[in-house]
């Protein structure tokens, strides 16, 4: 076990372009290397542009440790596993943690069983044990209900995912320098026994949710799924992206894509509003790191209320479209003065 | 055919209720419940067996009671059921939990496919599907939103990510885990409450699977608990009455300045 050392974050690549789950794994990869006092490594896998690769160490990496075979350009469950398998073997890092991500949440439990290491699912905390140097590593529960707190103490490298959106990414510094180091695979490692055919791009909305500045979210309240035009609406004024409850979802009012929650996405944006949602204990699993929540809801005893930092207790049949044509108005004004 | 289907058993916790003292969950009155991700792996194993005939078998790891979710799988028209009980398993984490499952489905014999829920509603890990695939060295497809076509060597399939689908071909025998895209969950019909009442259900424990007793329950987990606390999300919020005219007029206004104030509009 003490052969194993340093931190290692799982950077994210698709298209060649690094995504910014990466630089948030940054963010968690430093406290918890410069808490150990040792150094972080960025690993990335599959042909990623050179700027790209700067960026992750100009975001704290001191090292960048880059497998760039071909068959590595999309993520395919069995080559990510062996060449991070071998990757562990060679390099031995006593952390390893990669994004909640489809690839992320695919790759680390088939590399936990390889390297028989303990993984804990979905973190949203993790810190340092005084003591012993054991990663800590805190997720929610039994439907968000409690948060759990775990570790693995015999077994390295000690591994988990985080969610995506749980912390902020970590800040370029231009004057950052570190090592890139090229890893060759041997091709056996790379065969693959799942071929990608091809790929569809989901509605653009849907995709970005989770990186929308604004996300304007509707659940049960509604009614029907007609007056999601009142949601579709007003995200469109403020520029954001549309979210729904899963109730809202269940129903088929809108696409499984947006749904927020625990099950679902985990949003963080400048502004969370929603409409006709309860704020159920799953719902506010995903929304919890909004900078600022605002609700409108019927019931005054609403959960939604409890984490909302603005609400209105009223029918958003009335709230809504009184306050799209506030905003139209305003943003009229404003474009009058400019 | 032949086909595994790993189900848990879980509770019911759309409302589960915290003891805000010991902030443990209060177990009286909760329902037991076949965890509802799973339902979408079962339907599709009883969708593909209905055209291509075959075996679909419900596998689970838990205590006698866990035998229940086992026949009501059956009633919905799964074919055969295999229980996992042991005081050997308590404790496992997913790591132990997917060895267990792979030994079962191992010793249960030859099949094509195995099918996993997306992720169980109480652990709520995702990892327990990856991990058979991994034991058992079998190609996988997670977050599978849709058969496209079950082809003689291969399954074709569309997998959820983030910007969208990929379509995936992949060589059986191999594990999906499924979203619940993939499928439209039938109701157990009272035929099928019947002959899984009188089909019999096999009990496995650590010894029938082979297991080596080092990788099972807590001893064989690499992960261990050390606490448990109950998060409070609370926000001093202003929050407004909108009851006549007026007071939505002024909510509404107050809500427009909160909108500027973070540049918003
Ligand atoms: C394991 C698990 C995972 C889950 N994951 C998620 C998840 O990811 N995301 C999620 O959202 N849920 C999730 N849920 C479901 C969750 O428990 C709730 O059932 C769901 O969030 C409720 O959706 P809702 O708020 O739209 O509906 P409801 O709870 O029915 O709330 C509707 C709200 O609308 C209000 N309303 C009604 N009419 C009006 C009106 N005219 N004007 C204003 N307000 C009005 C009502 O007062 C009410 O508060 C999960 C549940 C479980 C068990
Ligand atoms: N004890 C169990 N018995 C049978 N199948 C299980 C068990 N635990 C998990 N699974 C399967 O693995 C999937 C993912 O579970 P989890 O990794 O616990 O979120 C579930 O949807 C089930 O298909």
């Amino acid at each position: 076990m003490q052969d194993y050392s340093g931190v290692w974050i799982l950077a994210e690549q698709r298209h060649g372009t690094v995504q910014t789950i990466s630089y948030e794994l940054l963010t968690r990869g430093r406290a918890l290397a410069d808490t150990l006092g040792v150094p972080l490594a960025a690993v990335i896998l599959g042909p990623t542009d050179d700027a790209g690769l700067d960026e992750l160490i100009r975001r704290g990496a001191d090292r960048v440790i880059i497998a760039d075979a071909p068959e590595l350009a999309e993520f395919l469950p069995e080559p990510y596993t062996r060449t991070m398998a071998h990757l562990v073997k060679t390099h031995q890092p006593e952390i390893i943690i990669a994004g909640a991500t489809s690839s992320g949440r695919t790759l680390m439990p088939l590399l936990a069983i390889t390297c028989h290491a303990g993984l804990t699912a979905d973190c949203t905390g993790l810190d340092i044990e005084d003591e012993t140097g054991n990663l800590l590593q805190t997720r929610p529960a039994i439907g968000g209900n409690i948060m759990a707190t775990i570790k693995s103490p015999a077994h390295r490298p000690q591994m988990a995912t985080v969610r995506p959106k749980s912390t902020r990414p970590a800040p370029a510094d231009p004057a950052r320098t570190g090592a890139l180091i090229r890893e060759t695979i041997d091709p056996e490692l790379l065969k693959s026994r799942v071929k990608r055919l091809g790929f569809t791009p989901a509605d653009a909305d849907a995709a970005n949710i989770q990186e929308a500045e604004v996300v304007v979210a509707g659940g049960r309240g509604l009614k029907k799924g007609d007056n999601f035009g009142l949601i579709n609406a007003l995200a469109a004024l403020l520029g954001g992206a549309v979210g729904a409850s899963r109730d809202a979802v269940d129903r088929g009012w809108i696409g499984y894509p947006h749904q927020v929650g625990l099950s679902g996405k985990t949003v963080s944006p400048k502004l969370y509003l929603c409409a006709g949602v309860s704020g159920s204990i799953q719902h506010l699993a995903g929304i919890k790191t909004s900078e600022n929540i605002i609700a409108v809801n019927s019931n005054p005893e609403a959960q939604i209320f409890q984490v909302a930092n603005y609400g209105i207790v009223g029918d958003l049949f009335e709230v809504l479209p009184l306050l799209i044509d506030k905003i139209k108005a305003k943003q009229a004004a404003t474009a009058a003065t400019v | 055919m032949n086909i595994i289907i790993p189900i848990k058993q879980v509770p019911e916790t759309s409302n589960v209720k915290m003891d805000p003292e010991t902030g443990t969950m209060i177990r009286e009155g909760l329902v037991s419940i076949i965890n509802p991700l799973d339902l979408f792996a079962i339907e599709l194993g009883i969708v593909l067996q209905e055209e291509a005939g075959g075996s679909t078998t419900v596998l689970s790891m838990g205590p006698p009671k866990a035998a229940e979710a086992l026949r009501e799988a059956m009633a919905m028209g799964c074919t055969d059921g295999i229980l996992l009980s042991d005081r050997k398993f308590a404790g496992s984490d997913t790591w132990a939990t997917s060895y267990a499952l792979a030994q079962a489905i191992r010793k249960n014999g030859d099949f094509d496919l195995v099918i996993c829920g997306e992720r169980a509603t109480d652990g709520d890990t995702g990892q327990v599907g990856p991990g058979i695939a991994a034991w058992l060295d079998l190609p996988v497809a997670t977050y599978v939103s849709r058969l496209v076509e079950n082809r003689p060597g291969s399954l074709v399939v569309e997998r959820l990510v983030e910007d969208g689908y990929e379509t995936l071909e992949v060589e059986k025998p191999c594990v999906l885990t499924v979203v619940k895209e993939a499928a439209y969950p039938r109701l157990p019909t009272l035929r099928g409450k019947q002959r899984a009442r009188k089909t019999e259900l096999p009990v496995w424990g650590a010894v029938d699977i082979d297991a080596d007793p080092a990788a099972l329950g807590l001893k064989g987990s690499p992960t261990r608990v050390v606490k448990i606390n109950t998060p409070k999300v609370t926000r001093s919020g202003d929050i407004r009455t909108a009851g006549d005219p007026a007071e939505l007029e002024a909510a509404v206004d107050d809500l427009v300045a909160y909108l500027e104030k973070i540049d918003l509009v």
